[in-house]
């Protein structure tokens, strides 16, 4: 079975249906990237894996399990998934390393000790070991989504979903954030990706996920979304942020 | 001023010290109950459930709406005329207490709301639970936030102690009375004695909340010495 199996998600806000059934698989050690304009339902669908959101309708399973099942511990379910915000949203009243060994202490329950090892050593993955005492306003927006990486991948989790992770970035900060996503997805994590980097989906994704208006409107790898989309609206869509955002960024 | 009124003045010295040492005391109590209530007023508010949410506005809108010195007769009188053996110590403390919580509620509800959703979600996102979370990461920022705002507060309620002595409680307003029932010409220093002890305590409880709002700053948040003034 897939690690994580979402199926026939549905939510509104009001009036307006922002996800009208969306179903997708993610195996394990996958990196599937979500593109499409925005308003139509990409970050909701992540919030909503995790429940930060509460979908209307639908049900997720991590790894086997039923996430959306009102039995099921959800903050148990949320130290498993890791989440990377466009701001960041680090603990502004705490340094790096204790933005990272606050869910190891507090919600994992590990030795003082052990969770500053811990931390510490997602900060060196992160290259930032030397920014363990600094606090996020004294770091800049790159090495905050870095902390904020380090944050996630401390709590082990067997999968880490990213929110449009460059989006509040001055572009010459990108390049080092995109650098510990690629080492990741190398080094086999599981991650479900929300991001307009093109150049990014198309190297590192396994398979592409296009969404307008809350449904998925085409899925495959890459190599043939980019290039032979079966959906006219994909071809657009790809033509149109390519020339925004440019192939290679 | 007479030899004598000197005489009186410095003779009446440790019984207003001692009665300052009681407005202190009711100060401590009523702060206490104050906060401990008022956070739990702010967290209702912003985070429980409609129902109690609406109770807890309910309860501030009592506790800023009714005057002061009627809270403290209603809490002190009411109670006794149901049996209920409360000292005039405690019913101003309770009195002096709720109604600052329902002050400092406010204090801490946009102090709150100021650190924004986005932190609770952070916390949420990493399995932590809701309590988690404001234990650890809202609440240790919304106090931060709280403390210039609260400073006001806490320099009113000093000087509300004083109130207490409407109901018996012999705090340092009421002996200082005493004071001038003996000797009448104590009148004018009396007062200002009294009125120079309530200004260096809130000097001084001032300073230690500006002390510890230094001590608690956040790093990278400070004013940045630019020598640019917006």
């Amino acid at each position: 079975m897939a690690l994580l199996v979402v199926e026939d998600l549905h939510k509104r806000y009001g009036k307006e249906e922002v996800l009208r059934g969306v179903s997708f698989t993610l195996e394990r050690g996958e990196t599937k990237v979500i593109i499409g304009p925005s308003g139509t339902g990409k970050s909701t669908l992540l919030r909503c894996i995790n429940r930060l959101t509460e979908p209307d309708r639908g049900r997720i399973w991590l790894n086997g399990e039923e996430i959306t099942s009102r039995r099921t511990n959800i903050y148990k379910i949320r130290a498993q998934i890791g989440f990377v915000f466009q701001d960041f949203n680090l603990f502004t009243h705490l340094t790096a390393l204790d933005n990272v060994r606050l869910g190891l202490i507090r919600v994992k329950r590990m030795p003082r000790r052990e969770a500053t090892e811990r931390a510490m050593r997602e900060l060196a993955r992160v290259g930032l070991a030397d920014k363990a005492n600094a606090y996020p306003a004294q770091l800049s927006g790159g090495q905050q989504q870095r902390v904020s990486i380090a944050r996630a991948l401390a709590m082990d989790p067997k999968l880490i979903l990213f929110d449009e992770p460059t989006s509040a970035l001055d572009p010459e900060l990108i390049g080092e954030v995109l650098q510990v996503m690629i080492e990741l997805a190398e080094a086999g994590m599981t991650m479900l990706v929300v991001t307009h980097e093109m150049g990014f989906a198309r190297s590192v994704a396994d398979e592409i996920i296009f969404m307008e208006k809350g449904v998925i409107v085409e899925q495959g790898p890459p190599e043939v979304l980019f290039t032979n989309p079966k959906v006219p609206r994909t071809a657009e869509f790809l033509r149109k942020i390519t020339e925004f955002y440019g192939e290679s960024s | 001023m007479t030899a004598s009124d000197w005489q009186g003045l410095l003779k009446g010295v440790p019984s207003l010290l001692g009665g300052l040492g009681i407005n202190l005391q009711i100060l401590l109590g009523l702060v206490t109950l104050g906060f401990l209530v008022g956070i739990v007023i702010a967290l209702i508010q912003v985070y429980g459930p409609r129902p109690l949410a609406t109770l807890a506005v309910g309860y501030e809108w009592f506790f800023r709406g009714v005057p002061e010195m009627v809270l403290l007769l209603l809490i002190y009188y009411g109670l006794r005329q149901f049996h209920v053996p409360i000292t005039p110590f405690i019913a101003a403390v309770v009195a002096l207490g709720l109604r600052s919580s329902a002050y400092q509620s406010q204090i801490f509800r946009g102090a709150i709301q100021a650190v924004g959703s986005r932190q609770m979600m952070a916390a949420l996102s990493v399995g932590m639970t809701r309590l988690q979370a404001i234990r650890h990461v809202i609440l240790p920022q919304a106090l931060r936030l709280s403390i210039p705002p609260w400073s006001n507060e806490f320099s009113s309620v000093l000087k509300d102690t004083t109130l207490a002595s409407a109901i018996g409680v012999i705090e340092v307003f009421k002996r200082a009375r005493f004071i001038i029932g003996r000797q009448y010409g104590l009148a004018l220093p009396a007062f200002m004695l009294v009125a120079l002890f309530f200004l260096v305590l809130t000097y001084m409880g001032n300073w230690i909340l500006g002390a510890l709002e230094r001590r608690y700053r956040i790093p990278g948040f400070e004013a940045k010495g630019t020598g640019e003034r917006f």
